[in-house]
């Protein structure tokens, strides 16, 4: 029996940069299952906070802890860049790339990535170089390559913005499949109608703190803190 | 202007009778050359990825070093080569000296800071874009490195291009070391050194037309080989 990686607590996370403090002192824990949205306006800690939990940041303060004794925790966690970073490779190439690290014959990660591509809609793209793909399509195979080991946590930082209507679609869908497969998902998103389609929990972060943490429906009904309902209303914070 | 007419005159007339000489010359030429060119690529790929990725103490130092390296003035590589394999040199014992493998040493040691350099250059650029992805994949530090050769290989084709360049021309060190012997390490270079020094114009210059042309035809062949400058290729 493997042994899960949730959770993951946050015990007084500070993040400073060139002496300045972009997030925290924080704490937190993520648990459990469905989708949590991070809210907030921009320069909240949103991506700081995401990349932390992924490991991308070195913390200057406080601990990040993945549940004890689990194995291999990076490969069994991804993340989807707000701009996706793909590799010069054709579309199959890019999506079975974390199949090829895990050391999967390359026959057997090419038929995975066909399957994965399938199911994000990118099956006639296969042999086009990623580069030729458009934002919506590219985003996707971003998608597609960071679902293919099956990981127990998606990470996904704006992973809408700059989408069209029907792309953003697409991509939820993906994101309700995942969820309902079991992914926990930590996402980031100013778009307010998309966090309320997909939101189970919301996280309003301002100013690098975490301010207000709810379930989703008590969040945009009452939200309890000044910032998310001035937020919520479209003001301009500060 | 008639000395270059008469040293293209004299090249096509070569190339046309098929002279054994120079089909010899020219043979050896490239077999030096590209043998050096295999060598530090294979040093210098790893070693260019190796440094754009590694964080290190000194590093800027290495990496300022290495392009003081690239000027490396092949007549001092020569002799350094020379005492180490001269026979009361260190490696006098392997009898190397004047022997085309020599020869490749020689011109290895002069290029493979060329190659190094700029494929630690275009790598640092590919690993800037790279940087996140792998590390959020959890690739190991070897997996992250043949990521970026594998993925950045059209780039560096062109740092190995340009040590195939600085060496198919190079004739300071390769004179010393080689000893441009008739039939055992005459190359180019060296026979159009000696048949300047001997007066013969338009034999000199026939070779460095064909010089010229080798080194443009070779370049051309990598290109179309490996299809760079087609569409939707990086």
């Amino acid at each position: 029996m493997v042994t899960p990686i949730l959770p993951l607590t946050l015990r007084d996370v500070e993040l400073r940069r060139g002496g300045r403090r972009i997030l925290g002192p924080l704490s937190l824990t993520v648990s459990g299952a469905g989708i949590t949205v991070l809210m907030g306006p921009n320069g909240s800690g949103k991506t700081s906070l995401l990349r932390v939990m992924h490991g991308l940041e070195r913390i200057t303060r406080g601990t990040v802890d993945w549940q004890g004794g689990a194995q291999d925790v990076r490969a069994r966690q991804a993340f989807v860049f707000q701009t996706p970073i793909l590799m010069r490779r054709k579309v199959a190439d890019c999506i079975a790339y974390p199949l090829h690290l895990d050391g999967v014959p390359r026959k057997a990660a090419r038929a995975r990535a066909a399957e994965m591509a399938a199911a994000v809609g990118l099956a006639d793209a296969l042999d086009k170089p990623s580069a030729v793909l458009s934002g919506g399509e590219k985003q996707k195979l971003a998608l597609a390559r960071a679902l293919i080991r099956t990981p127990e946590v998606l990470f996904l930082d704006e992973p809408c913005a700059n989408l069209d209507g029907r792309s953003t679609r697409e991509i939820e869908s993906i994101l309700t499949r995942a969820r309902d497969a079991g992914t926990r998902i930590v996402m980031s998103t100013h778009d307010l109608g998309q966090a309320r389609r997909l939101a189970d929990e919301v996280w309003f972060l301002y100013g690098g703190l975490l301010v207000e943490t709810a379930a989703s429906a008590a969040f945009f009904a009452a939200p309890r803190t000044a910032q998310a309902a001035a937020y919520l209303k479209g003001d301009l914070l500060p | 202007m008639n000395s270059i007419s008469l040293g293209l005159a004299e090249a096509w007339r070569l190339l046309i009778t098929f002279d054994a000489d120079l089909f010899e010359i020219t043979a050896l030429s490239l077999r030096v050359t590209l043998s050096a060119t295999l060598v530090a690529t294979l040093i210098g790929l790893p070693l260019g990825a190796w440094l754009a990725i590694n964080r290190f103490r000194m590093r800027r130092v290495v990496i300022a070093l290495l392009n003081a390296l690239m000027g490396l003035p092949p007549v001092v590589v020569g002799l350094l080569v020379y005492v180490v394999f001269s026979r009361s040199g260190p490696l006098g014992v392997l009898g190397l000296l004047y022997t085309p493998t020599v020869m490749v040493i020689a011109q290895a040691i002069i290029i493979t800071p060329i190659v190094t350099s700029i494929a630690h250059q275009a790598i640092r650029d590919l690993w800037a874009d790279y940087h996140d992805l792998l590390i959020s994949l959890n690739a190991t530090r070897w997996q992250r490195i043949q990521a970026l050769i594998w993925d950045g290989r059209r780039a560096l084709m062109t740092a190995a291009l340009a040590g195939f360049g600085r060496a198919i021309g190079e004739v300071g060190a390769v004179m010393i070391v080689g000893g441009n012997i008739d039939h055992a390490t005459r190359i180019l270079t060296t026979a159009i050194a000696l048949e300047t020094g001997k007066g013969e114009f338009g034999m000199a210059l026939a070779l460095g037309f064909i010089l010229i042309g080798l080194a443009i035809a070779v370049n051309l062949a990598v290109h179309i080989l490996s299809r760079t400058e087609t569409g939707s290729r990086w």
